[in-house]
């Protein structure tokens, strides 16, 4: 059989000089080895593997993240006695919890009581935000636009609401999420439940609308472009001027099932406002909730938004006279 | 590369499956329809029925001397018919005394009355606790009541109870102390949540409810996440106790709102007032009687909580009434039932009727 050259699964991998990418600007570190082939990465992406560009700002992220990181593993090791059996049993259970109530938005908690918990967030952080100046400086050095750097920031913004802008808000650290696996999933339940159900936060449905969204277009942007692979469509280098069978197929297909047709340019528009608004409307959501709204559900009953079923009846007890506390 | 990747591919998709529970199961709807209100129910877990023991003899008329002029030292049943008293005597030996002791395990043979034996002092007040129970909280034991064998089923200390978690042999450092949470625990199905939600709510009187009774914030509502996952630890527990999902009693639009719950919350609110009722006047109260092996770790008695009668059932023994066996448990019902008790809405008893389908 022929061999064939296609955009995804590649079963040619090409081999040559490496590429080395262009020239660093002055003060720059050097790029961090040559390269390499690897086979494998050929089967899912490109085959060459590096050289990679470090740079301060990703060192002192690394750094950062590597902190954060052992900070909560230690954390967790200790909470079973150091015990390494112990440790991969109850891993998904572990956590490192934020401070108590008790303790406010204090700046500096004792370690035991949170004080691991407020380090292990603020070394996170750092390391994000170290990471995201790196994808800011690496995208102007090679001349490109910063998409990407906002991208990440719609994310990053999310977890410092969750971890630090909300509870500085509120006043309290106890309400941040703790790290940890099943801990993490328990808090967005009682998050849900002590705010009065999250599913009738309207910025929480646009989050799930965007994140809904953006795996659709994903699949269809996707999907286009995989079907019209065999007439090239990744490759169709003079689309500006001239637009190809490939783009024309997968045009005239949407237009054909839904009478409109996103163009090569706008549908990674498309694609980068839904990624980005779903962390975006999301953290609007939780920083609205105990600090404007404290019962979403109460709140979508006033504004007519709640589904109204028939009363069962039952009344509080609570509220009868003579009805035990 | 085609011969690897599709057994790959549906090795991996098997291994999805592993996360399902597999069998039959029964779903029944509950509430209106299209909002969720249902109870899913595994066929092949369902517990089965408790068996009821047989009545030791059948229940003797009423009437003749009383077991106060027949007996000394007696202080909660002394107006009761001796013949009754004497069949009572008799079912509690058989649903708690352990076989190989009878009635001495409370009494000492040579001298029945002696009060010399703890377990005697802690019968009597256990006597006038099922009274309280069936009278005071008729709320939630309804007619059917319970009796000693509701709780003991034969042992002499209940299989189910709790005491005062021992905690962590270093508080203060992070060395073994997960804070009470975070570790596979039964009490809370699994769930990474606070274990340990009995000393606080069911010794305790700790505020169960943590959704806003307001749609904004006021500084009288203050209510943290954390104590939101206490109270989802008590709730895993009564799910877990009573073989249930979170929509027997409410509805998950509103877990707050009690115009869309079902009358069974309105039941189990009462029934967490009588658990801190026994708990606090008819346990923690004989501390001192109760000797050390029948302490926690924290030296305090060994207390109840839904499953001591549950066992996994929504109704403890399947809803099977012993009382009529022994009526004098029934004690004084109180002058007034407490208010909300009946306040069971009809529409529970046909769903349909509330989905307006014929």
């Amino acid at each position: 059989m022929m061999a064939r050259y296609q955009n995804i699964f590649t079963q040619v991998q090409l081999r040559g000089p490496l590429e080395a990418g262009p020239l660093l600007p002055p003060g720059s570190f050097r790029r961090l080895g040559q390269g390499s082939y690897n086979y494998w990465a050929g089967k899912l992406g490109a085959a060459q593997l590096g050289p990679i560009y470090l740079g301060r700002l990703g060192i002192a992220s690394l750094i950062c993240a590597f902190t954060a990181f052992e900070i909560i593993g230690l954390n967790m090791f200790a909470s079973v006695g150091w015990d390494p059996v112990q440790f991969v049993r109850q891993l998904p259970w572990l956590a490192l919890e934020p401070p108590g109530p008790q303790w406010g938005f204090q700046l500096f908690v004792p370690l035991a009581e949170g004080g691991w918990w407020q380090m292990a967030g603020f070394f996170m952080s750092t390391s994000l935000i170290l990471w995201w100046v790196r994808t800011f400086a690496r995208a102007r050095a090679l001349g490109m636009g910063t998409h990407i750097a906002w991208a990440f920031g719609a994310g990053i913004l999310l977890i410092l609401t969750l971890g630090f802008i909300r509870p500085l808000l509120m006043q309290s650290w106890a309400e941040a999420v703790p790290f940890g696996i099943f801990p993490h999933l328990d808090w967005t339940a009682a998050f849900s439940i002590r705010y009065g159900n999250l599913f009738y936060n309207p910025f929480h449905c646009l989050s799930i609308a965007f994140l809904y969204g953006s795996t659709m277009l994903f699949a269809m942007h996707g999907a286009t472009i995989l079907a019209t692979g065999r007439y090239g469509s990744e490759r169709e280098i003079e689309q500006i001027i001239d637009r190809g069978t490939a783009f024309e197929r997968g045009a005239l297909f949407w237009r054909w099932t839904m009478g409109f047709n996103a163009t090569a340019e706008s549908i990674h528009r498309w694609a980068w406002w839904f990624a980005v608004l779903t962390p975006l409307t999301g953290a609007i959501g939780i920083l609205l909730t105990g600090t404007v709204v404290d019962n979403w559900y109460l709140w979508a009953v006033l504004h007519g938004y709640a589904p109204s079923y028939p009363s069962t009846g039952v009344v509080d007890p609570a509220s009868l006279p003579g009805a035990p506390q | 590369m085609t011969r690897i990747i599709t057994p790959l591919a549906a090795g991996a998709a098997l291994l999805l499956l592993g996360g399902c529970e597999l069998g039959a199961k029964q779903s029944t709807q509950t509430g209106f329809r299209g909002a969720g209100l249902e109870q899913i129910v595994d066929v092949s877990e369902i517990k089965e029925a408790a068996e009821i023991p047989a009545a030791p003899y059948p229940l003797p008329p009423d009437g003749g001397p009383t077991a106060g002029q027949s007996y000394q030292n007696i202080k909660v049943l002394s107006g009761l018919s001796k013949e009754r008293f004497d069949h009572l005597m008799a079912e509690m030996n058989q649903w708690v005394a352990p076989p190989a002791q009878g009635c001495s395990y409370c009494h000492n043979p040579e001298n029945m009355a002696s009060d010399e034996k703890y377990t005697k002092i802690v019968a009597r007040r256990m006597l006038q606790m099922t009274q309280t129970v069936n009278s005071r909280w008729a709320s939630h034991v309804k007619q059917t009541g319970v009796t000693c064998y509701t709780c003991h089923r034969g042992n002499p200390v209940p299989e189910y109870k709790w005491a005062i978690a021992e905690g962590t042999p270093t508080p203060g450092t992070i060395l073994r102390n997960k804070h009470g949470q975070n570790t596979p625990n039964q009490n809370v199905g699994y769930a990474s949540l606070p274990y340990d939600p009995f000393a606080t709510y069911l010794a305790g009187r700790s505020q169960i409810r943590v959704a806003s009774s307001s749609a904004f914030p006021s500084s009288k509502h203050i209510v943290s996440i954390k104590d939101a996952e206490k109270s989802y630890g008590l709730m895993m527990h009564v799910s877990g106790a009573l073989g249930v999902n979170c929509t027997y009693c409410h509805n998950s639009q509103s877990f707050r709102a009690w115009n869309l719950s079902s009358a069974q919350r309105g039941t189990a609110y009462y029934g967490i007032r009588m658990v801190r009722n026994i708990n606090e006047d008819y346990i923690t109260s004989l501390q001192s009687v109760f000797p050390a092996y029948r302490k926690g770790p924290r030296g305090d008695p060994y207390k109840v909580n839904c499953t001591t009668c549950h066992q996994g059932v929504s109704k403890p023994l399947g809803g099977v009434s012993m009382i009529a066996e022994a009526p004098v448990l029934r004690g004084v019902a109180p002058a007034e039932t407490p208010a909300g008790a009946a306040a069971v809405p009809a529409a529970f008893a046909k769903p349909a009727a509330m989905t307006g389908r014929k």
